[in-house]
C-alpha cells in the first residue's frame, strides 16, 4: 500500500467539508460481467451514508473496492484527501477502515475473542510473547467482554464460547463489536440487518448510531428502506453499477427512492 | 459444557433460561447430547475408542500389557505418528496431503545416499535430507497458493514425482544401517524407562507433538491455521494473509515427513526405497480417527496422536490374538467409514 499526495483532493464542488473516504471513477469487471462501471462515493465526517440500490446493483463490490477486498481495475480511492492503493484487506484495517461484511467474515470454529482479535492478535508481554510468540488470552477475553458489553451486548454467556453456537443476531453482534473495536476512520456495513428480526435488528441500528455519535463516520448498505430512512443522513442510489444520485431522507419520500431505484423516475440531481 | 451437566434437571429448568440460544437444548434427545459433547469435545470419540480397545486386547492376549510390548506399540506407532502430524496441518486447511509416504520415503533415501554415495558427513546429510524434504513440502505449498490447485490434485502429481525420482537416486537399493554414519539410525536406539525400552525417535516424535499443540493453540499462527481451514474467504476478509497460512503449512508438513524419514531409518536400520508406500494412508488414517474434520478448521494434534495409536494397538492386538494380517486392514478401514460418518454427524450441530 502507498500513499500519495493528490493535489486535486477538495477541489470539486465538496463545500466546506474535505471528504473523509472518497472514491473516484471506480471500474470493476469480472471476465464480460462489469460489478462496477464507475464507483464514485464521498464519505463526509460524521455521517451515516447509506448506499442503497437493486439486488447486483454493485453496491458489495463498492465497498470492497474501498475496503481492499477486492482490486479496482481503474479509479481512484483518497482517505484524508491521499490516494491510498489497498492490497489487501488489512492494509485498509491498517489505515483505520473496518469493515462489516455482508457474510460477516467470522471463523465459526474459534470464540468470540478469537475472532474480534482475528488477524491482530495480542501476544504476552516480556520474552514469552517475543520469543515464543504466546497470545495473551487473559488480555483478549477481558477486551473482547469489554467491546461486546461496549455495543450493549450482554447477553452473551461465555466470551470462550465458539461462534457457530451463537444465534444469527448475536454473530452479527461479533462482527459489528469488531468492527466498532478497531475502526479509527470510517466503518462499512454490508446489510448488517438482513438476517435478523426487528428486536435484534434495531439493536444493530442502535449500534450503529452510537458508532456515528463517537465521531466515526459509516457507510451503510440496506435494502431495509425504513431503518434507512430512520438511520441515514445521506441515500447513495446506486443504478446499475454507477451512482444514480444522492438524496436525503427530508428531500425524498420512500416510494421517490424505490422509484429512482428500479428506474421508474428520473434521478434528481444530487443533494448535498 | 457446564450448560450440558445442569440439563439433568430436565423440563423443571427450562422456564429459567430465556433468549440465550440454549433453549433448544433442554427438549434434546440423549443422542442429540452425545452430539453436542462431542462436538465441544472432539477428543472424546477417539479417546474412547483407544480405551476401548486396550481393554479388548488386553483380555484377548495376556501379553497385550507387558512393558515389552507396550514398548513395541510405540516403536510402531512413532513413523506414522510424526507423519500424521504434517498431514494433520494440511488436512486442518481443509487440504489433503497424498505425498506425505513418499517425501519421508525419498527424504531417507537422500539422506542415506547423501552420506555414504557422496561420503558427506552424518551431521550434514541429516540437515540436507531435512532441507530437501522441506523442500519437496514448499513445492507443494507453491502449487497450492500459486496455481491455486486443489491439493489432492497437486499432492497427487507430486506423490508420483517424488516416488519416481526416488526409484532413480536410490538405483531401488537399500542402504544398509551398518554403511551409514550411526547419526542415521540413532533414532532407533532405545534406553529404558522403567521398564520400558523406548527409541529416541519415540522421544522426538512426543516433542514434536508437544511443540505442535502449542504452536496451534498458543499462538496466533495457529489461529490462522484453524481460519484458514475454517473458511477461507472470511479468514482472507478478516485480513489473514491465506496464501502464506497455507504455505507454511505445506512447507512445516515437509520437514515434519523428513523429520520421520529420519526416525524411519532407525526403525529399520537401513534406508529402503520400497518401504513406507503405504505410510500416506496410515497417516490420513490416524488424522481421520483422531477427529480432525476432513473439511478443515476442526482438529487436535493429541487427536492424531490417540488415532496413531489407535491403528498401532489395532495392529498389534489382531496380530497378538491371532487374527490373519489380512483382516486387519479390514478392521482399520471399517474404524474409517465409522470415524469419518460420527465427524459428519457431529458436524451437523453447525447446521
Ligand atoms: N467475484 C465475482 N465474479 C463474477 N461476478 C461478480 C463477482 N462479484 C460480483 N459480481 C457481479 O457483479 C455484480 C454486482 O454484484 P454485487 O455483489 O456488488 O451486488 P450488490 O449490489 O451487492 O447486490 P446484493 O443486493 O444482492 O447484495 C453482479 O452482477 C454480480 O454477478
Ligand atoms: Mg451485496
Amino acid at each position: 500500500m502507498s500513499v500519495e499526495t493528490n493535489v486535486e483532493a477538495g477541489s470539486q464542488k465538496a463545500p466546506l467539508r474535505e471528504p473523509v473516504l472518497q472514491a473516484k471513477g471506480l471500474v470493476k469487471r469480472y471476465g464480460p460481467v462489469t460489478a462496477i462501471a464507475s464507483g464514485d462515493l464521498e464519505l463526509y465526517p460524521g455521517e451515516i451514508l447509506a448506499v442503497i440500490g437493486d439486488n447486483g446493483a454493485g453496491k458489495t463490490s463498492l465497498i470492497k473496492a474501498l475496503c481492499g477486498a477486492i482490486i479496482p481495475d481503474s479509479g481512484e480511492i483518497l482517505l484524508d484527501g491521499k490516494r491510498v492503493h489497498f492490497r489487501t484487506p488489512m492494509d485498509a484495517r491498517r489505515a483505520g477502515i473496518e469493515t462489516v461484511y455482508q457474510s460477516l467474515a467470522v471463523a465459526p470454529g474459534l470464540d468470540i475473542a478469537d475472532n474480534l482479535f482475528l488477524g491482530r492478535e495480542v501476544r504476552k508481554p516480556g520474552i514469552l510473547g517475543s520469543v515464543f510468540r504466546m497470545l495473551d488470552r487473559k488480555h483478549m477475553r477481558d477486551e473482547a467482554k469489554r467491546h461486546m458489553s461496549e455495543l450493549g451486548i450482554t447477553t452473551l454467556q461465555n466470551i470462550g464460547q465458539a461462534v457457530e453456537s451463537l444465534s444469527g443476531g448475536q454473530r452479527q453482534g461479533v462482527a459489528v463489536a469488531r468492527s466498532a473495536a478497531f475502526g479509527s476512520k470510517v466503518m462499512i456495513l454490508d446489510e448488517p440487518t438482513a438476517a435478523l428480526g426487528v428486536r435484534e435488528g434495531n439493536r444493530v441500528l442502535q449500534l450503529v448510531r452510537d458508532v456515528r455519535d463517537r465521531g466515526l463516520p459509516v457507510i451503510l448498505i440496506s435494502h431495509n428502506m425504513p431503518h434507512v430512512f430512520d438511520i441515514a443522513d445521506r441515500i447513495q442510489i446506486q443504478r446499475l453499477g454507477r451512482r444514480a444520485t444522492v438524496i436525503t431522507p427530508q428531500s425524498h419520500t420512500m416510494s421517490e427512492a424505490v422509484a429512482i431505484m428500479t428506474g421508474a423516475a428520473e434521478p434528481p440531481p444530487p443533494v448535498g | 459444557m457446564a450448560n450440558d451437566t445442569s440439563d439433568r434437571g430436565g423440563t423443571a429448568t427450562a422456564t429459567k433460561t430465556e433468549a440465550t440460544g440454549f433453549e433448544e437444548r433442554r427438549s434434546e434427545s440423549p443422542l442429540q447430547r452425545i452430539q453436542h459433547v462431542l462436538h465441544a469435545n472432539p477428543i472424546l470419540g477417539p479417546l474412547a475408542v483407544l480405551v476401548l480397545a486396550v481393554v479388548v486386547f488386553s483380555i484377548v492376549s495376556g501379553r497385550f500389557l507387558s512393558a515389552a510390548n507396550l514398548g513395541l506399540v510405540l516403536a510402531q506407532v512413532t513413523v506414522i505418528a510424526v507423519l500424521a502430524l504434517g498431514q494433520t496441518l494440511i488436512i486442518l486447511t481443509a487440504g489433503i496431503d497424498l505425498s506425505a509416504g513418499a517425501i519421508a520415503v525419498f527424504s531417507s533415501i537422500l539422506m542415506a545416499n547423501i552420506a555414504t554415495d557422496l561420503g558427506v558427513p552424518g551431521v550434514l546429510a541429516l540437515i540436507i535430507g531435512l532441507v530437501l524434504g522441506t523442500a519437496m513440502g514448499a513445492i507443494n505449498g507453491l502449487l497450492v497458493t500459486r496455481l491455486k490447485l486443489p491439493p489432492f490434485i497437486v499432492t497427487l502429481g507430486t506423490l508420483s514425482i517424488f516416488f519416481s525420482l526416488n526409484a532413480v537416486v536410490s538405483r531401488s537399493e537399500t542402504v544398509r544401517g551398518s554403511d551409514m554414519p550411526s547419526i542415521m539410525t540413532w533414532t532407533g536406539t532405545t534406553f529404558s524407562l522403567g521398564g520400558f525400552r523406548i527409541t529416541y525417535g519415540s522421544i522426538i516424535m512426543l516433542l514434536l507433538f508437544a511443540l505442535f499443540w502449542y504452536a496451534l493453540s498458543k499462538t496466533a499462527w495457529g489461529k490462522h491455521v484453524y481460519a484458514t481451514g475454517d473458511d477461507i474467504e472470511a479468514a482472507r476478509l478478516a485480513g489473514i494473509r491465506t496464501g502464506h497460512v497455507l504455505f507454511s503449512v505445506y512447507t512445516v508438513a515437509g520437514l515434519l515427513y523428513a523429520v520421520g524419514a529420519w526416525i524411519l531409518m532407525g526403525r529399520l536400520a537401513s534406508a529402503s526405497p520400497n518401504v513406507g508406500v503405504e505410510y500416506n494412508l496410515d497417516s490420513i488414517t490416524a488424522v481421520v480417527l483422531g477427529g480432525t474434520s476432513l473439511f478443515g478448521g476442526r482438529g487436535l494434534v493429541l487427536g492424531t496422536l490417540v488415532g496413531a495409536l489407535i491403528v498401532g494397538v489395532f495392529r498389534n492386538g489382531l496380530q497378538l490374538g491371532g487374527v490373519d494380517v489380512v483382516w486387519q486392514g479390514c478392521a482399520i478401514g471399517l474404524l474409517v467409514l465409522i470415524a469419518v460418518s460420527i465427524d459428519q454427524w457431529i458436524r451437523k450441530v453447525r447446521a
